[in-house]
C-alpha cells in the first residue's frame, strides 16, 4: 500500500477518498492475515472469503435446506492430512456444514464438511459453473454413459447462469418446455407422467388444441371442429398430420420423436417442439443403421 | 466518391498555414508517404505511426484497409467511420472471454448490427468480416449478405444469436464468397439446407468450414461445390459426412492445404478402404488435419501417407488411445502443432516427445472433464516427456488432474521459450500431489525462466507468492487468467504493479477485494480489460473507480439473491465511446 500514497499526488480526489477506504480495507486485510496466520497453524489460514471470513455473506438469502447434498462446488478435494504441516487451503470451515450451502451457481465456496469423513477418498465433484474452462462444444466427447449424467447436470447448472431455462430434473417430475409453431406461448409437459410416445402425443394435443384454435384463422378450409372447440392435433408421430413432434437432445441436436426406446428418450430430451410438417424436409426412412434421417432437399 | 475526398485532403495538407505540412510535402510528398504506409499491415505498427505527427496520422488513416477492434465497446461505429474512410476488412471481438464458460448471461450485448449499419453506409466495398464472441441475428446476416456486393470472407468464432437460416442468406447472396468459416458458435441448427443455397455459378470458395454444425447437408450439393471451386484450399466438413463421401470429395480437391474430415467410422469394403488411402496419398499439400470423429485404429492408417507433410494435427475430437496416437505421430515428423484428448495418456505423450522434435504447440484437452477418476487422463509425466523431446515447445494448454512443482521446473528448463503457458489442474485448489505444497514454485519457475512469456493461466493451490513472482518476473506478460487462487489483495496488487505489458486480466473465485481493484486505478487505461467474478469486490469500490476514471467503463452484474453490496461480476475496460447504450437491465454501468 505504500506505493499507493506516492501515486496520490496527482489525484487529490483519490487522496481524499482512497485512504479512508484503504485504512478500512488494510485493517481487515491485516486482520485476515493475523487470523489466518502463518502456515504452521493447523487451522485454516488461507481461504477464499471476505474479510470476516464468511462466504455465506453472499448467500444469506439462499435456502438453508440445501444441505450436504451435491450442491457444493468443492464436493471433493485431495486427501491431504496435516502431517506435512503445510497449509490446507480449502479447508476447515468444519462449520460450513451448518452454514448455508450456496447455490452451485455461486461457485467457489470452500467446502470442508466432508473433509473429516472422507479425507482419503474423493467424493463426486459438484459442477462449478464454467469449470474446468472447456467450451460447451468440447463436452460429451467421452463415450462412457457414466459421463452423461454429470455433464447433463453441468449443462443444467451452466444454463442457469446463461439464463436459459434448465430442466427440473428431480426424480418426481421431468418437466420440459414445449413450443408449437404458430403459438407464441409455450407449455411445459411432465414426461414422467407418461410412459409412451402415444401418451405424449395425446398430452400434446390436450395442451395445444385450445391455444391453436384461438390462434387459427377460422376461414381455413377443411377444419373439423370438435365439440370442445378446436381441431384435434393428430399424426404427430408419423408425419401424417399437419404437425410433427420433434425434440432437442442434450447435445443440442434436433431429432424426430420415436427412434429410441422411451426411457432412452426421456434421459436425453431437453425440450420439445411441435413443428408444421410442411416446414420439415421430406422424411426418408431406413438408412443403414435404422435411423430416421431428414433428407435435406434444396428449397 | 474517392476523388472528391482526396481533393479535400490535399487542400488541407497543402495549406500554407502549417509549417509542418509544407516542410513535409517538400521532403516527403503525401503520395510517397502513403505508398510506404500502405505496406504496413500490423495494426500495432499503424497505431504507432499515427502518433508521429498530424500528417502521418492522416496518411495512416487513409491507407488503413484492415480494421482490428479487440473490444467492440472500446470505440463506437461513428468514431471509426470518421477516422477511417477506406476499410475493406474488419475484425471485431465482443464478449469477455469467460463468456465461453457460461459466466456471462445471454443477451449481454456485443451485437454487431449497429456496426453493420455503419459499414453499409461508409464501407460499401467491405470484403471481410471476422467476428469473435459477438452476437448476430439472422437479420444481421441477411443485411450483411445484401448490403455489400463485393463481400468475400465471413469468419464467425464463438458467436451466437443466429441460425442456419442466416447462413442461407450468405450462401445465396454473396456471389463472390471466398471464405465461410463457422466455428464453435451457439447457433440454432435448422438443417443443412444452407449449403444447397450456393449458386451453381459460385466457384470462388477458398475456405469452407462448417465442422461445428450438426445437421446433414446435401452431399450432392457439397460435392458439386467442391468440384467447381478449384481454388479451395481449406475444407472442414461436419460429422454427417461419411468416409466414402470424404473420399469422393478428396478426389475432387487434392490441392487442399487444410482438411477437416467428417465421421471417421464406417464399414468400408476393401476397395473403398483402398480408394480412401489413395485419395489421402494424393493430397500432397496437406498441412492441417482435423475432425476425425470416432476415429479408431481401423481407419487411421489411411492417413499415414498424408501425415508426412502435416504441420498441424488436431485430434481433439478423437478419443485415441496411446498406441493409436503413437502410430500417427510416428508418421508425422514435421508436426509443429498437436492437439489431443487426454485419452492418449502419458504413454501417448511420450511417443509425441520421441517422434516430433519440431513440435512448438501442444494442447491436451480432457475427454471427460467432470470425471474424477485419477486413473484417466494425463499427469505431469506426460508433460515432462514432451518437454524432453520437444525443445522448441512454446505454446502449451494442458488439462490434468495432478502436477508437481518439480515437474514444472524441469519442464521450463527443457523448454525455456514458452510464450503461452496455460496449465489447468482440474480440481480447484489442488496442491503439489507429492509434497502437498502450493504450486507457487511451479509458476515461479515459469515466469523466472520464460522471459518471453506473453500469456499465462494458473491453477492449483496458489498463495500470493505466485503473484509476487509474476509481478517481479513476468515483464512481457500480456494476458493472465486466474481462478481459485491467491490469498489476499496483495496478490492482485503485485500483478498490477509489476507487469508493464499487461493487457487482459481475468480473475474468478479468488480472494481479491476492493484494495486490489483500486490499486490498479491508473493501470486499467493501459489495458484492454479486467474481469473479476466471485471475488471480494463491493459496489462502493466499483463506483469509486467509475467516478475517478471517466474513460473506463465499469460494469457490474449481480447474481440472483446476492447481497446488494457485493459486485459479483465486474468488467472494466477502457473506452473512448463512453458508457454503452445497449446495456441490458442486468448490467449496471457505474
Amino acid at each position: 500500500m505504500k506505493g499507493y500514497s506516492r501515486k496520490d499526488e496527482g489525484c487529490p480526489r483519490l487522496l481524499d477518498l482512497i485512504p479512508k477506504e484503504k485504512e478500512r480495507l488494510t485493517k481487515s486485510a491485516e486482520e485476515k492475515k493475523t487470523r489466518h496466520g502463518s502456515s504452521e497453524e493447523k487451522q485454516l489460514e488461507l481461504r477464499l472469503g471476505p474479510p470476516n471470513g464468511d462466504w455465506t455473506i453472499k448467500n444469506k438469502n439462499i435456502s438453508r435446506e440445501k444441505d450436504h447434498e451435491s450442491l457444493l462446488p468443492f464436493g471433493y478435494f485431495s486427501p491431504w492430512s496435516s502431517s506435512s504441516g503445510t497449509t490446507p487451503f480449502l479447508q476447515a470451515h468444519g462449520q460450513l456444514k451448518e452454514s448455508s450451502q450456496p447455490n452451485p451457481a455461486k461457485t467457489a465456496v470452500p467446502n470442508s464438511s466432508s473433509s473429516s469423513s472422507s479425507a482419503q477418498k474423493r467424493t463426486a465433484p459438484t459442477p462449478v459453473v464454467g469449470w474446468p474452462p472447456i467450451r460447451s462444444f468440447r463436452k460429451n466427447l467421452a463415450n462412457g454413459s457414466s459421463s452423461k449424467p454429470i455433464s447433463e447436470l453441468q449443462n443444467a447448472v451452466g444454463s442457469k447462469i446463461s439464463s436459459e431455462k434448465p430442466i427440473e430434473n428431480s426424480p418426481k417430475s421431468l418437466l420440459v418446455k414445449i413450443n408449437m409453431d404458430g403459438v407464441p406461448i409455450g407449455r411445459k409437459v411432465d414426461l414422467k407422467e407418461h410412459d409412451s410416445y402415444e401418451k405424449l402425443s395425446f398430452a400434446v394435443d390436450e395442451l395445444f388444441r385450445g391455444l391453436l384454435a384461438a390462434q387459427s384463422n377460422f376461414s381455413a378450409v377443411g377444419i373439423k371442429n370438435d365439440e370442445d372447440g378446436g381441431k384435434a392435433i393428430t399424426g404427430l408421430l408419423d408425419g401424417s398430420g399437419e404437425y410433427t413432434l420433434v425434440y432437442e437432445d442434450n447435445e443440442g441436436d434436433r431429432l424426430l420423436i420415436g427412434d429410441v426406446p422411451w426411457h432412452m428418450f426421456v434421459s436425453s430430451v431437453k425440450r420439445l417442439r411441435v413443428l408444421k410438417s410442411s416446414e420439415l424436409p421430406t422424411l426418408s426412412r431406413g438408412r443403414k443403421h435404422g435411423k430416421l434421417s431428414l433428407d435435406t432437399s434444396p428449397k | 466518391m474517392d476523388p472528391k475526398l482526396k481533393k479535400t485532403k490535399d487542400s488541407s495538407s497543402n495549406s500554407a498555414n502549417s509549417p509542418d505540412s509544407t516542410h513535409s510535402s517538400f521532403l516527403f510528398p503525401d503520395e510517397v508517404l502513403e505508398r510506404v504506409l500502405s505496406l504496413l499491415h500490423s495494426h500495432k505498427d499503424r497505431s504507432s505511426v499515427s502518433l508521429v505527427c498530424k500528417d502521418w496520422y492522416n496518411a495512416e488513416r487513409w491507407t488503413r484497409t484492415k480494421l482490428f477492434i479487440g473490444n467492440c465497446y472500446s470505440v463506437s461505429p461513428e468514431i471509426v467511420a470518421r477516422r477511417f474512410p477506406r476499410i475493406k476488412s474488419v475484425t471485431l471481438k465482443g464478449k469477455p472471454r469467460f463468456s465461453d464458460f457460461n459466466l456471462v448471461p445471454q443477451y449481454w450485448g456485443a451485437d454487431v448490427h449497429s456496426w453493420l449499419v455503419m459499414f453499409a453506409k461508409v464501407y460499401p466495398f467491405l470484403e471481410e468480416l471476422r467476428l469473435k464472441r459477438m452476437t448476430l441475428s439472422d437479420e444481421s446476416l441477411k443485411f450483411l449478405a445484401t448490403s455489400f456486393p463485393g463481400f468475400k470472407a465471413l469468419s464467425l468464432l464463438s458467436c451466437d444469436g443466429f441460425s442456419t437460416d442466416g447462413l442461407k442468406a450468405i450462401a445465396t447472396h454473396c456471389k463472390n464468397l471466398t471464405e465461410l468459416d463457422i466455428q464453435e458458435n451457439g447457433i440454432d441448427d435448422f438443417g443443412g439446407g444452407w449449403l444447397s443455397c450456393f449458386s451453381e455459378n459460385c466457384s470462388s470458395l477458398e475456405v469452407l468450414n462448417f465442422a461445428s454444425l450438426s445437421s446433414d447437408v446435401s452431399f450432392d450439393a457439397l460435392e458439386k461445390l467442391v468440384r467447381r471451386c478449384k481454388s479451395l484450399r481449406i475444407l472442414k466438413v461436419n460429422k454427417s459426412i461419411s468416409l466414402d463421401q470424404l473420399q469422393q470429395l478428396l478426389v475432387q480437391a487434392p490441392q487442399l492445404i487444410e482438411l477437416g474430415t467428417g465421421s471417421f467410422q464406417q464399414e468400408l469394403t476393401p476397395r473403398q478402404y483402398e480408394d480412401l488411402e489413395t485419395a489421402f496419398s494424393n493430397c500432397k499439400n496437406l498441412q492441417t488435419l482435423s475432425g476425425l470423429w470416432e476415429a479408431t485404429s481401423l481407419h487411421l492408417p489411411v492417413l499415414y501417407a498424408a501425415c508426412a507433410s502435416l504441420t498441424f494435427l488436431n485430434l481433439s475430437y478423437a478419443t485415441l488411445r496411446s498406441d493409436e496416437l503413437a502410430k500417427l505421430v510416428a508418421h508425422s515428423p514435421n508436426l509443429r502443432r498437436l492437439w489431443v484428448l487426454d485419452t492418449v495418456e502419458d504413454k501417448g505423450l511420450e511417443t509425441v516427445g520421441s517422434s516430433c522434435p519440431l513440435l512448438e504447440e501442444l494442447r491436451v484437452y480432457p475427454a471427460d472433464p467432470f470425471e474424477l477418476d485419477l486413473h484417466h487422463g494425463v499427469t505431469e509425466a506426460g508433460f515432462l516427456a514432451v518437454s524432453h523431446g520437444c525443445r522448441k515447445l512454446h505454446y502449451v494448454l494442458y488439462f490434468c488432474r495432478q502436477m508437481t512443482n518439480a515437474a514444472v521446473a524441469t519442464i521450463v528448463q527443457n523448454c525455456p521459450d514458452f510464450t503461452h503457458f496455460r496449465l489447468c489442474i482440474m480440481n480447484p485448489g489442488e496442491p503439489d500431489y507429492l509434497t502437498n505444497e502450493p504450486m507457487d514454485e511451479a509458476f515461479g519457475a515459469v515466469v523466472k525462466t520464460c522471459t518471453n512469456l506473453q500469456r499465462l493461466a494458473v491453477s492449483g493451490l496458489l498463495t500470493d507468492l505466485t503473484f509476487e513472482y509474476i509481478g517481479r518476473y513476468a515483464k512481457n506478460l500480456e494476458t493472465l487468467s486466474v481462478a481459485f487462487a491467491g490469498s489476499s489483495d496483495r496478490g492482485m496488487q503485485c500483478v498490477l504493479q509489476g507487469c508493464p505489458k499487461l493487457r487482459k486480466l481475468e480473475i474468478r473465485d479468488s480472494p481479491f477485494g476492493n484494495a486490489a481493484l483500486l490499486s490498479g486505478v491508473e493501470k486499467y487505461e493501459t489495458m484492454r480489460s479486467l474481469w473479476m467474478s466471485a471475488c471480494n469486490v463491493t459496489m462502493s469500490a466499483c463506483r469509486l473507480l467509475a467516478k475517478d476514471m471517466p474513460r473506463l467503463n465499469v460494469e457490474v452484474m449481480r447474481d440472483e439473491g446476492s447481497d446488494d453490496r457485493q459486485a459479483d461480476k465486474v468488467y472494466v475496460y477502457r473506452s473512448v465511446a463512453g458508457p454503452r447504450r445497449d446495456a441490458p437491465p442486468f448490467v449496471l454501468t457505474l
